[in-house]
């Protein structure tokens, strides 16, 4: 008998934390004063500056606001940390949403419709947002994250090391009509050789974030996959052909620095480096001379190519609509210019060359022109795809064989396909 | 109020009671301390290895899709799908190497040092502290150490350079990848179990060698037929811990190689996480979860099997 009650306690208390962990907690709305957190990728101080400029400001007309958290979670583990918290019922209550998992965020009902509380927002001007930027953040015509940066890929220059190999500058060889894969290759590997330093490094790839070479591939109009997501493009002749004159670029002319080899641009360990805007704020006042162009023209001609982050309020947070109010002062015509600075805005009103140059100290109004605004204007957005997860896993190993000086580029490309083919199918 | 006896009839006599004993006695003082000590070991035991293992177990009947917040029941499909999961094998292999690996390594480097330094040298305390103090370094940071030491252009190659040797991309290559990973864990703890090893070598009387001596045995015999055996609850208690500890690696693949290149340092735990964390499917991470636990233990229990046939003086 007094088993059986020992027993009928033990079960009732699993009972009761399996439940808890089920349901993740954090689903009771909670009446009192609000403390927001976020997440963000960023734990650059720039930008967690502006961020929390715009907090405190919001704190100041909405007394019910104890505090607006800014929780920086590294890049390279962003959305598995993320998925971690959600599964421990530590939710934040606004997410930054990076481009790759927005398929599986926006479709899986985790994030909170934004449109009513949005368009409702004084001053919003909620027709002002570029339709074309919100398409990867809705589902069944309703907005699941705001498209807080669409940023094109550009490619930031060391003029000083690239005028010390004796090269043409890119804005130089952009002038005579001649910016295009093959001469910016041939600079990277002349500067190379002459400096020692690294020529061109596609910054955060690694060879393990494979999507960042669609800035390259898609310049021979090159796909990862179809745009319906159900057939494989890494053995097409377009990607054979871009992977291959990657292949030589790395190993044979070394403008690359191979896998293993780290090279930090904004330390002024290379050339040049294919990155994002937002990445500008990394320049030192004191450092060396850049410039920043667009990327150059692949063998289809000129192209863009546009990472995207969304920001969304988790459906489960206890605050949703104060968070979802706060994303709307988060992301005003007002605030949307001061953020321009680092992360461009869907506002077509902003995309002007003139607006962002105001924030923008560093950058050009030609810069601008040329690589933020024409790019957003006709960019492709990076490969994205649900379960994405799995399908970059299984494409990162599938590439791995390529990045080896005697690599079959064509079997390597025809072997991904093998690898990633069901799971497009599904 | 005061409650009478109601019952009818008549009352039994109560059996004659002595003086009433007073219920603190001493031992029962005693056991009472005893449990307190115990409880909260007792309470963490349950708290954090009963209770998650059978939450373990009951999320592994489940489809939990965290996005969405769903949590269905699904019986034994994991199981099912653990069975004929076409990685498991590559994964099973990479973790066998794994261990296999780091035992022998580990074991071997860990008593060769212990022979070494249980010399009476001058510079063998310096050597011990040099070859122990990698097990106070956080892993993570030791891990990224040797992440840069093993980079194409690293410290490792740049030795290897200065003695007109052209080092391999340590890390990029699917047998050195693996290799880097076993030395990199083996040289973190070595010092671990050479202190232990150490411990055990001191413990052995120095009569026994003196009688071997007298007898004419060289020393790798006086090794074989006197250190090993007097050594060997220390060599079982090394290996089990080393064992154990092998099949648990997570941070070192998740630093320097993250499972790649291709699938050739993707061991089980690695594997527990991407599916978990990285591919949302928790249910089936926990079901790889249940399997590991149940390689540990069944692993565990044939070294405690085996010791009967090789350790000696083993109560």
């Amino acid at each position: 008998m007094k088993t059986g009650k020992g027993l009928a306690v033990v079960a009732a208390a699993l009972a009761g934390v399996v439940a808890l962990s089920a349901c993740g907690g954090g689903e009771a709305k909670d009446t009192g004063p609000a403390s927001l957190r976020m997440t963000v990728w960023s734990a650059n101080e720039a930008h967690l500056k502006l961020f929390n400029e715009i907090a405190d400001e919001y704190r100041k007309s909405h007394p019910n606001v104890a505090e607006i958290k800014f929780d920086p979670i590294p890049f390279e583990t962003y959305t598995t940390t993320l998925t971690t918290q959600i599964a421990g019922g530590n939710a934040p209550d606004l997410a930054w949403v990076l481009e790759n998992s927005a398929p599986d965020f926006v479709a899986s009902g985790a994030l909170l419709p934004l449109d009513d509380t949005i368009k409702k927002a004084e001053g919003y001007r909620y027709d002002d947002l570029s339709p074309a930027t919100l398409k990867l953040w809705q589902n069944d015509g309703k907005l699941y994250a705001y498209p807080f940066s669409t940023s094109p890929f550009g490619v930031f220059v060391n003029t000083d090391l690239i005028k010390k190999a004796g090269q043409k500058t890119p804005a130089e060889l952009m002038a005579a009509g001649q910016w295009n894969w093959e001469n910016a290759l041939a600079t990277a590997s002349a500067t190379q050789q002459a400096t020692g330093k690294a020529g061109l490094v596609i910054r955060d790839f690694d060879y393990k974030t494979w999507d960042n070479l669609a800035s390259f591939w898609t310049g021979w109009g090159a796909q990862a996959w179809s745009a319906d997501g159900k057939s494989c493009g890494f053995a097409s002749p377009e990607m054979v052909e871009a992977m291959t004159t990657l292949h030589k670029a790395i190993f044979t002319a070394k403008a690359l620095p191979g896998p293993g080899t780290t090279a930090d641009f904004f330390a002024g360990d290379a050339a040049m480096t294919i990155t994002q805007i937002s990445r500008a704020s990394l320049l030192k006042d004191d450092g060396f001379a850049w410039d920043l162009v667009p990327l150059p023209a692949g063998p289809k001609g000129p192209y863009s190519v546009i990472g995207q982050a969304g920001l969304g309020v988790m459906k489960k947070s206890r605050h949703a609509d104060v968070a979802a109010d706060f994303l709307a002062f988060f992301t005003n015509p007002t605030n949307s210019a001061k953020l321009a600075q680092f992360f461009p805005p869907p506002r077509q009103s902003l995309l002007t060359a003139e607006n962002l140059a105001k924030t923008n100290p560093k950058l050009k109004p030609e810069q601008l022109q040329k690589v933020v605004i024409e790019g957003i204007t006709n960019g492709v957005v990076k490969p994205t795809h649900a379960g994405q997860a799995e399908l970059s896993q299984q494409v990162r190993a599938g590439l791995d064989p390529l990045w080896k000086p005697d690599a079959d580029v064509k079997a390597v490309l025809d072997g991904v396909c093998a690898k990633i083919q069901p799971l497009l199918a599904k | 109020m005061t409650r009478t006896d109601t019952r009818v009839g008549p009352v039994e006599a109560r059996p004659a009671l002595g003086p009433a004993r007073p219920f603190w006695t001493s031992r029962r003082r005693d056991q009472l301390t005893g449990y307190l000590f115990v409880t909260p070991q007792l309470l963490g035991s349950v708290v954090f290895v009963i209770l998650p293992l059978i939450l373990v177990v009951w999320y592994s009947l489940h489809e939990w899709n965290v996005l969405a917040g769903t949590f269905d029941f699904v019986g034994t499909d994991n199981y099912r799908a653990l069975a004929a999961d076409p990685n498991l094998g590559a994964v099973l292999r990479a973790t066998g190497l794994f261990s296999v690996g780091l035992v022998v390594l580990n074991l071997g480097l860990a008593l060769l040092l212990a022979v070494l330094l249980n010399q009476k040298l001058r510079g063998t305390i310096l050597f011990r502290t040099v070859f122990f103090s990698p097990v106070v370094v956080s892993l993570v940071a030791w891990t990224i150490v040797w992440g840069f030491l093993l980079q194409d252009n690293g410290g490792v190659n740049g030795l290897l350079d200065t003695m007109g040797v052209d080092g391999p991309n340590w890390l990029r290559g699917e047998g050195t990848a693996m290799l880097s990973v076993i030395v990199v864990q083996a040289f973190k703890n070595v010092g671990l179990n050479m202190v232990l090893f150490l411990a055990a070598l001191q413990g052995v009387p120095a009569e026994l060698y003196e009688a071997a001596e007298m007898d004419g045995a060289s020393r790798m015999r006086q090794f074989r037929r006197i250190t090993v055996p007097l050594i060997s609850p220390t060599i079982l208690l090394t290996s089990i811990i080393t064992v154990v500890g092998s099949l648990q690696v997570f941070a070192q693949i998740a630093v320097l190689t993250q499972g790649g290149p291709g699938a050739s340092t993707t061991v089980l735990v690695y594997y527990l996480y991407q599916q978990a964390f990285q591919f949302h499917h928790f249910g089936y991470g926990a079901t790889l979860s249940i399997m590991l636990f149940v390689i540990v233990l069944a692993l565990t229990v044939l070294q405690w099997q085996m010791r009967k046939r090789w350790v000696f003086h083993e109560s």
